[in-house]
């Protein structure tokens, strides 16, 4: 339980600070500490997600940082796909799956090392 | 812009919505990391716009990814719960500290992280 927490914690820290969404986080969380297979720490990471998205687009939308009708749309269109997504995921092996999701990671991190250097100094 | 963006501009945001939906189904993320580059790429948005739009999104295409694993049985909602709750924390202060801490060497420390994670999960 106290694992679950840090997990939360540092997913969420992250997201606001890096604009990394939590997932990248959530799923090799559940997986390493709390023993979930590759398949539920997908599901669960997703219901994790929702609330810590909720909340930070709403405080972006303070800001005047959202194009609600965009955002609806892009929402809206995504139906498709993630149905697609999902079945596709629960079609593989949890082994493929988890090769694949860390490749993913591999590459969000090079794109974030990326960013990272190429930014200027400090703001 | 040529004349006819509107459509362009709406078959775009199907293209990125089908993408980041399908990417979030399969590896269970929210699709930020599909939606915010193509956003500024493709429609010229700057990186807040994006970011703040991104998040409006992802939060109906998890929203609706965990309904469907729900009916294969994947979602523990107690996990869920505890580590979603406490992230919404997490998230405060993180978007606190971005106005106050350099980014740079904690992006670059985290990616450090995100290695050491993907080659745990390989060896696994």
């Amino acid at each position: 339980m106290i694992a679950a927490i840090v997990i939360g914690l540092a997913a969420g820290v992250i997201a606001g600070l890096l604009g990394v969404g939590g997932g990248v986080v959530f799923v090799p969380g559940l997986v390493i500490f709390l023993g979930l297979s590759q398949h539920q720490a997908e599901a669960t990471s997703l219901l994790a997600i929702v609330p810590v998205a909720l909340v930070g687009a709403l405080r972006q939308d303070r800001y005047g940082n959202v194009r609600r009708g965009d955002g609806l749309l892009l929402g809206g269109v995504s139906v498709a796909g993630a149905a697609g997504g999902v079945a596709l995921a629960n079609a593989l092996s949890g082994k493929l799956l988890q090769v694949g999701f860390a490749l993913l990671t591999l590459l969000i991190a090079a794109q974030l090392a990326r960013r990272a250097l190429a930014a200027p100094p400090e703001r | 812009m040529v004349p006819d963006s509107a459509a362009h501009r709406s078959l775009r945001l199907l293209v990125i919505g089908t993408a980041a939906g399908l990417f979030s189904g399969l590896f269970g993320v929210g699709g930020g990391t599909v939606i915010v580059p193509l956003l500024i790429l493709w429609l010229g948005y700057g990186e807040r716009e994006a970011t703040g739009t991104s998040l409006a999104a992802i939060v109906c295409v998890a929203a609706f990814a965990t309904a469907v694993q729900a009916g294969y049985g994947n979602v523990r909602v107690l996990d869920g719960l505890l580590v979603g709750v406490p992230a919404i924390g997490g998230v405060l202060v993180g978007t606190w500290l971005q106005q106050r801490v350099h980014t740079r060497t904690i992006a670059l420390l985290f990616a450090a992280v995100l290695v050491a994670g993907a080659v745990e999960l390989l060896v696994r």
